[in-house]
C-alpha cells in the first residue's frame, strides 16, 4: 500500500482511539454480560439463540453508529480545524487523504468488532459452559457484519466529501435503513409495471444491500451458510465500496476548498 | 492539473465499473437467495414478538409484510408453483401488525382458501383470519362477504355461510346482494347461478387487482363449466335419439338447432371426443374451470415444492 495512505489510516485510527471511540466497547460488555445473567436464570433451552442474536445484533448496531458518526466528521473536521490544508500542501494527493482515511476507520471498526467478537464468545462460554463445532459459523455472521460495515464507512465518506455532517448521517443513516429492506424493494420492482418498476429497479440496484448480510437470525439457529454466498458477498462488498470510495474521490477531487 | 485530470478520469472509470460489477455480484446474490424475504417468517413466527420489536413502527412493518404476502404468492402463482405455505403466516403476521388493513383479509380470503393451485389449499385459516379481520372491523362488510364465500365455495358448509352474508346484511351500506346470497344460501339454490352472482360481486366490488383478475378468471372458467354441463346433457339426449354419438361438435350444434356451433370464452369450438366426452380445445386457457377437461388432466407446469 502507498506510505501517505498508510499514514493517514494509522493516524485516523489513532484518532479514533484518542475520540475514545472504544469505550463503546464497555456498553457493550455492560449490555451483554447483563443479558447473559439475565437469559440464562430465565431462559429455557434459548439461552444461546438469545446470547447470539443479542450479541451479534450489538455488534452490528454499534458499528453502524461508529461508522457513520465518525465516518461523516472525516474530511469536515479537517477542514474545520484547518489540518486538512497542512496535509494537502504536503506530497499528499487527494484521493490518498481519502482512502487513507477510509483505511483507518475501517481498521478502527475492525478492532472494535474483535474485541466485540471476543465478548460473544465469552457470554456464548457463559450460557452454554462450551463452545460447539457449530459456533464457528458466528465468525462468518461476523465477517459479514465488517464488510456491511466497509460499505457505510465508505457511504459516510462519500456523503462527507460534499455535504455537511448532519445531512451526511441523515443520508448515511436513511441508507442504512432502505439497504436492510433492499430485497423488499427489488420484490416490489419485480411487481410493478413501465415506468414505476424501472424506477424501482433502478432505485433498488443504487442503494446498497445490505439485507444480503444479515445473516444473524439464521446462524443462531445453526443453520449452514452457502460458500458462494460468502463469496458473492465478499465480492459484492468490495465492488461496492469501491465505487462508493470512486465517487467520493471525484467529488472531493474537484472541491473547492478556499 | 494534469494529475488532477488523471484522476477524475480514473475515479470515473473505476466509479462505473466497480458499480456494474456490483450489480452484476448482487443478481448473482438473488438467484443464491430468491426467499430471502421470508426468512424473518421463518424464524419469527409470532406475530405478538414482531409487533413489540417493531418498536411501534407496526403499520409500517405490516405494509412491508403485506408486500411480502403478494410477492410470495404471485411471484409463485406466476412460476407455476402451486404451494403456498407460507401465506397464512405471512398474513397473519400483517394484520396483527395492522388489524384494520382489510384488504389482507379478503386477499386471505380469495388465495388461501381455494385449493392448490389456485390457492393455498387451507380453508380453516381463511375463516380464522377472516373472523379475526370481522371482530377488529365489524362495519366491514366485505369480510363477512368473504366468510360467506370461502363457507360456500371451499367448505360447502350453507348454514354458516348464510349466516355469514346474514350478519354482513346488518352493516351499514352493505352490498344489497348479501340479502339475496343469505337467503339463497339457505335453500341452496342453482349452483351455477349462485357462484356466477358471487364471483361478479367480488369483481365489482373488490379494489385490489390480484383478486379481481382471479374474479374474471373464475366467471370465465364458470362459463365452460356451464357450457359443458349443457353440452354433455344435449349429446346424451342426441344418444338417446340417434343410437349413436354425435361425431362431432358441429353434428351436435345442427342436431340441437343452434345458431352456431358453440364456442368456449376464448372463441374456440368446443370439441367432443370418440367417447362422447364435451371437451375445451385447450385445456390450459382454463386454469380454475372444473368440466371439459381432458382424463387425467394437471394444469402444465405446475410445480410443487416445500414452502
Amino acid at each position: 500500500m502507498n506510505a501517505r495512505i498508510g499514514y493517514i489510516a494509522s493516524n485516523t485510527f489513532r484518532e479514533a482511539v484518542r475520540d475514545r471511540v472504544l469505550y463503546n466497547l464497555i456498553a457493550f460488555a455492560l449490555l451483554l454480560s447483563g443479558a447473559a445473567i439475565f437469559v440464562g436464570q430465565i431462559s429455557i433451552e434459548i439461552e444461546k439463540l438469545v446470547v447470539i442474536n443479542l450479541g451479534l445484533t450489538a455488534v452490528s448496531l454499534f458499528g453502524v453508529v461508529i461508522a457513520i458518526f465518525i465516518g461523516i466528521g472525516l474530511v469536515s473536521k479537517e477542514i474545520d480545524k484547518r489540518t486538512l490544508y497542512t496535509v494537502l500542501s504536503r506530497p499528499v494527493r487527494r484521493w490518498e487523504f481519502i482512502v487513507g482515511k477510509f483505511f483507518g476507520l475501517s481498521g478502527t471498526l475492525v478492532v472494535n468488532t474483535f474485541c466485540m467478537a471476543i465478548g460473544v464468545f465469552v457470554a456464548l462460554l457463559y450460557v452454554s459452559h462450551k463452545i460447539m463445532p457449530a459456533d464457528a459459523l458466528i465468525f462468518i455472521a461476523l465477517y459479514f457484519i465488517v464488510l456491511q460495515f466497509l460499505i457505510i464507512c465508505a457511504l459516510a465518506l462519500l456523503f462527507s466529501s460534499f455535504s455537511s455532517p448532519l445531512l451526511s448521517a441523515v443520508f448515511s443513516f436513511s441508507l442504512f435503513v432502505i439497504g436492510s429492506f433492499a430485497e423488499d424493494l427489488r420484490g416490489f420492482a419485480g411487481m410493478a409495471h413501465g415506468m414505476t418498476r424501472w424506477l424501482a429497479t433502478a432505485a433498488a440496484y443504487l442503494v446498497p444491500n445490505f439485507s444480503a448480510f444479515n445473516i444473524i437470525s439464521s446462524v443462531a439457529h445453526e443453520h449452514p451458510v452457502a460458500g458462494q454466498l460468502v463469496l458473492h458477498n465478499t465480492l459484492y462488498a468490495l465492488f461496492y465500496t469501491a465505487a462508493a470510495l470512486s465517487g467520493a474521490v471525484l467529488i472531493f477531487e474537484h472541491r473547492n476548498l478556499k | 492539473m494534469k494529475v488532477r485530470y488523471r484522476t477524475t478520469i480514473l475515479a470515473s472509470i473505476c466509479l462505473g465499473v466497480f458499480f456494474a460489477a456490483s450489480i452484476f455480484v448482487l443478481q448473482g446474490i438473488d438467484r443464491l437467495r430468491p426467499q430471502a424475504t421470508l426468512e424473518d417468517v421463518l424464524y419469527i413466527t409470532s406475530p405478538k414478538i414482531l409487533k413489540r420489536a417493531s418498536l411501534g413502527y407496526d403499520g409500517l412493518l405490516a405494509d412491508i409484510y403485506w408486500t411480502r404476502a403478494v410477492q410470495y404468492f404471485g411471484g409463485r402463482r406466476s412460476m407455476g408453483m402451486s404451494s403456498f405455505n407460507l401465506l397464512a403466516p405471512l398474513l397473519e403476521i400483517t394484520t396483527n401488525l395492522d388489524p384494520h388493513l382489510v384488504v389482507a383479509y379478503e386477499f386471505g380470503g380469495s388465495f388461501l382458501a381455494p385449493p392448490p393451485p389456485n390457492g393455498a389449499g387451507q380453508p380453516d385459516r381463511a375463516v380464522r383470519l377472516l373472523e379475526y379481520g370481522i371482530r377488529n372491523n365489524p362495519n366491514e362488510w366485505r369480510l363477512y362477504y368473504n366468510l360467506g364465500f370461502v363457507y360456500y365455495m371451499d367448505l360447502k358448509d350453507y348454514a354458516h355461510a348464510s349466516d355469514a352474508f346474514e350478519r354482513g346484511s346488518h352493516v351499514p351500506n352493505a352490498h344489497p346482494f348479501l340479502k339475496v346470497l343469505a337467503a339463497q344460501m339457505a335453500q341452496h339454490a342453482g349452483e351455477y347461478e349462485t357462484a356466477r352472482m358471487l364471483w361478479a360481486t367480488t369483481y365489482q366490488t373488490t379494489q385490489d387487482k390480484q383478486i379481481r383478475q382471479n374474479a374474471a378468471e373464475h366467471l370465465r372458467d364458470l362459463r365452460v363449466d356451464e357450457d359443458v354441463t349443457n353440452l354433455q346433457a344435449a349429446v346424451t339426449r342426441f344418444g338417446e335419439k340417434t343410437g349413436r354419438l354425435p361425431s362431432s361438435i358441429y353434428e351436435l350444434a345442427r342436431a340441437e338447432g343452434l345458431p352456431g356451433v358453440p364456442v368456449d370464452p376464448s372463441g374456440k369450438p368446443y370439441k367432443i371426443d370418440e367417447r362422447g366426452r364435451v371437451m375445451v380445445q385447450d385445456p390450459d386457457d382454463f386454469p380454475v374451470a372444473t368440466k371439459g377437461l381432458p382424463p387425467g388432466y394437471s394444469p402444465v407446469g405446475k410445480l410443487h415444492d416445500s414452502q
